[in-house]
């Protein structure tokens, strides 16, 4: 088995943490926008990051296949691909497949290839399964089994685009400026080791969620353990990835909303909890008690993405930054307002919420903004 | 028959500031200071100093020093004078050596080799004194996940009965018979003040401590004293104890002569009549006992209440506990090879058990690895003597701790290991009418209390030098725990990393 700890985190450090900028857009309308404006945001926080980790999720990138799993594969070597595709070719039907187009940008060195894949189950799924648990299972053996592949994209109609670099230059490599989407958001890291490695770069994705993460989460241990008793497997040692597994448990497995994972991740106080109505009281106690291995405990910003939604927390002392600003049916998120003001300079409102509120963005035929 | 055992200590009297006022004489409870009318001149009987240092405390002038006698044999690393003075006493008494406390001997205090973690830069130290730091802590079973009505979004999960802690310490078993009333009473009013639970023992729940109901664990011992259903109904949390870490295996004896009109009344047993308790439960001979008693009390209190299951930690402990919550606890407890008592086998003390620390880590180790960790709560006991072992014990994966000879030294005891004797000068491990009247259950309670109330402070700031503002996200968190001075093998049972690395 591939240690991919080894890669991720050569000092073997307790985990990876990030310092960094994060930014998210939304356009609640659904309508589709170039990457254009977020690239000149996120670049606008350059100094939040040093140049080892930038990256992007796109939402609605890919319209022509939107019932397809789009893997986006990078490969360190041919033989790897070879080898990845065998496996592929196994497992799924392909409908469509390419390199991603790449274009020379100044401070990008040594970048891997970038496949994409589009993909539907194919039929050696158990008929028990779920489609998306299938994905899952297939993703993590390409990640620990297959030397010198690693699959940092597998949503539907989404893709995460990252390496090391800034995000700028990550953005000139793969021309983001020519993709359209309704919702991305973006990430310049500020890594703790320098290893470059550009599987580590932020954001975080399994299926169509992906994290970018401005943190460290001191309770990693704890949430580490909580989740491995459950079935998943840390193989990056990185604080980040236990915030997408905590997601995959409760919004997938568990069926709870987001706003309720928010009050698992960064709990009201007891103090509070014993202030509040008689109903609300029960379910915050509920879930801390349930779910107290799962509270995300130290200094964190996350903007948290899927279809259709996307949302921004932080710890429940905002120890880290968040801003938010709306405009029309435009929700954007920073870790500083300038960056949002550069590219909507004429904000309807721009404002910063209390620590462990989440503000979640949905698509207009849901919540516009919900401030739970 | 002469004793050939010396003095264990040596009594000092500075003459120069000795008023024969005879405070000394009244304090020893052991008669190791008399007063000689004749001479005017209070002596000393040094044979009958346990060196529980009350005539030193309350000597108006500080006339008195106690030191240890040194007892100067030839030098021998084997035949040391506490092997050789053993076998002294049992070759004049032909008996089992009892003693009372925990294991004093020199087996590894694994606490002393594990050191906490700070933030430093990547995430900011919280200041306590400013921001909310929470310790509350839920005893009870938790299930695996939470659900929601899918259109209301009302809870639909209805939890197990919990139990909450302001903070993760409780008062461990103490018997009513091997303690005073007043210990008791201490214990319980500080217990209801800080928010925590103290514990019956299994000497029944005496009728004057029934208002500390809501904080009052009861047990349900081989033994079977005072158990009855107004007993079980009015605990918070019910436990069953199978053994203790000062003695594995072995059952109690509490004599007659401690057995007063109001102990035997609690215990429901003749007034004068030997307490005994045997070693095993008569019902319990296997797992699927346990399980039935387990459910019989659960079925009797009407699924209101935690059932919790007390073992001493002994090398196969994992397994057991694993058992223990299929067979339906809802806390285990673990006591530890320093596991405190009234009155033990020296022997037995001395060498069964393994140390709580390493226990803990692998009952904890093994309840996630089964993935049943969250349906019982893993409390420790044994050993635990500051606010450092609680947080370290909770690290390592314990949802709270059992103190029980910290509570007593907050109360005066010296750990002079007399406790069998039933004289304690400190009026603390005896039913005698006159030395329990030592303990004034306010100020106990009262000085209980500020113990605690000094380790959660100190846990707070601990917490919060973590940059982590509840204790949940330290419980089993072992990444914050460094090990020195432990071998490779100790560091994998621990879960823990050689600091440095």
């Amino acid at each position: 088995m591939r240690n991919l700890s080894a890669i991720n985190n050569p000092y073997n450090d307790d985990k990876l943490m990030s310092a960094c900028s994060i930014f998210g857009a939304m356009d609640t309308s659904g309508k589709p926008f170039s990457g254009k404006r977020v690239i000149d945001a996120i670049r606008n926080m350059h100094v939040r990051g040093n140049g080892l980790g930038g990256g992007f999720a796109i939402y609605g990138i890919y319209p022509k296949h939107p019932d397809h799993y789009a893997f986006h594969i990078m490969y360190m070597s041919n033989e790897a691909r070879e080898k990845t595709e065998s496996f592929l070719k196994e497992r799924f039907h392909w409908d469509h497949v390419e390199e991603v187009p790449t274009f020379k940008a100044r401070r990008i060195s040594n970048p891997p290839k970038l496949w994409r894949y589009f993909l539907t189950v194919g039929s050696s799924k158990h008929e028990s399964q779920s489609d998306d648990d299938y994905v899952v299972d297939r993703v993590m053996e390409i990640n620990t089994r297959i030397e010198g592949a690693f699959v940092f994209s597998s949503g539907k109609n989404m893709g995460v685009f990252k390496g090391v670099g800034y995000p700028e230059d990550i953005a000139e490599h793969f021309g983001l400026e020519d993709y359209e989407g309704y919702l991305w958001t973006a990430h310049g890291r500020f890594p703790t080791n320098t290893q470059a490695w550009w599987g580590g770069a932020h954001p975080f994705s399994i299926l169509d969620w992906t994290v970018v993460h401005n943190g460290e989460i001191s309770s990693y241990g704890t949430n580490r353990r909580y989740l491995e008793e459950r079935g998943y497997v840390c193989t990056m040692h990185t604080d980040t990835e236990v915030i997408i597994y905590a997601i995959d448990l409760l919004v997938r497995k568990h069926n709870l909303p987001m706003e309720i994972a928010a009050k698992v991740f960064a709990p009201p106080f007891w103090e509070h909890i014993k202030r509040m109505p008689d109903g609300e009281q029960e379910l915050c106690r509920t879930l801390r008690q349930v779910y107290s291995g799962l509270l995300l405990n130290g200094p964190f910003t996350v903007i948290i993405a899927h279809n259709g939604e996307m949302i921004g927390l932080t710890d429940r002392i905002r120890l880290r930054p968040l801003t938010v600003g709306e405009k029309g049916s435009m929700l954007y998120l920073a870790s500083e307002e300038s960056a949002i003001r550069l590219i909507e300079p004429d904000l309807d409102k721009a404002w910063i919420p209390t620590g462990g509120q989440p503000v979640i963005g949905r698509l207009q035929s849901s919540d516009k903004v919900l401030q739970a | 028959m002469k004793t050939y055992l010396p003095a264990k200590f040596i009594v000092e009297r500075d003459e120069a500031r000795c008023i024969q006022c005879q405070v000394c004489v009244r304090q020893c409870s052991f008669e190791t200071h008399y007063y000689d009318p004749e001479d005017d001149e209070v002596c000393s009987r040094e044979h009958n100093c346990v060196g529980c240092h009350r005539c030193m405390l309350f000597c108006p002038t500080n006339a008195i020093t106690i030191r240890e006698n040194p007892r100067d044999y030839r030098q021998n690393f084997n035949w040391r004078p506490e092997v050789i003075e053993d076998i002294k006493k049992q070759a004049e008494t032909g008996s089992i050596l009892l003693t009372g406390m925990g294991n004093d001997k020199e087996y590894p205090v694994y606490w002393d080799h594990l050191l906490l973690n700070a933030a430093q830069v990547s995430n900011p130290s919280i200041d306590p004194l400013r921001e909310p730091m929470e310790l509350t802590t839920f005893i009870g079973r938790k299930p695996e996940r939470v659900e929601l009505d899918p259109v209301t979004m009302d809870l639909k999960t209805i939890l197990a009965p919990q139990v909450e802690l302001a903070l993760p310490v409780m008062f461990s078993a103490m018997s009513y018979g091997a303690v005073s009333l007043n210990v008791q009473e201490s214990l319980a009013r500080a217990a209801t003040a800080a928010g925590v639970m103290w514990n019956t023992g299994e000497g029944g729940f005496h009728r004057s401590l029934q208002k500390y109901a809501d904080n009052t664990i009861v047990q349900v011992a081989s033994g079977r004293f005072g158990v009855h259903p107004e007993y079980l109904d009015a605990a918070r949390i019910v436990e069953i104890k199978i053994g203790q870490g000062a003695k594995p295996g072995i059952g109690g004896h509490l004599p007659g002569e401690k057995v007063s009109e109001d102990v035997a009344m609690t215990r429901m047993i003749p007034q004068g009549s030997d307490a005994i308790s045997p070693a095993p439960q008569h019902d319990i001979y296997s797992i699927e006992d346990l399980a039935q008693l387990v459910y019989a009390i659960k079925e009797a209190t009407n699924y209101t209440k935690p059932v919790s299951v007390k073992i001493a930690a002994v090398h196969n402990a994992a397994a057991i506990a694993s058992g223990m919550v299929r067979a339906g606890a809802d806390m285990i407890v673990l006591d530890g090879l320093r596991g405190s008592t009234g009155a033990a086998p020296k022997v037995i003390r001395d060498n069964v058990g393994i140390p709580i620390e390493l226990a803990l880590a692998a009952v904890d180790t093994r309840l996630r690895e089964e993935g049943i960790r969250n349906r019982a709560s893993l409390v420790v006991a044994g050993g635990i003597r500051r606010s450092t072992d609680v947080l370290k014990a909770v690290i390592l994966g314990a949802d709270a701790v059992y103190i029980a000879t910290s509570a007593l030294v907050a109360l005066g005891c010296t750990t002079c290991q007399q406790c069998p004797t039933g004289k304690c000068a400190w009026g603390i491990c005896t039913t005698d009418p006159i030395l329990t009247k030592r303990i004034n259950p306010e100020i106990g309670a009262e000085r209980l209390t500020n113990l605690l109330r000094g380790w959660s402070l100190e846990i707070k700031d601990m917490l919060g030098g973590m940059g982590i503002n509840a204790l949940e996200s330290v419980r089993g968190n072992r990444l914050h725990l460094r090990g020195v001075h432990l071998t490779d093998t100790e560091l994998e049972v621990l879960g823990v990393r050689q600091a440095g690395n």
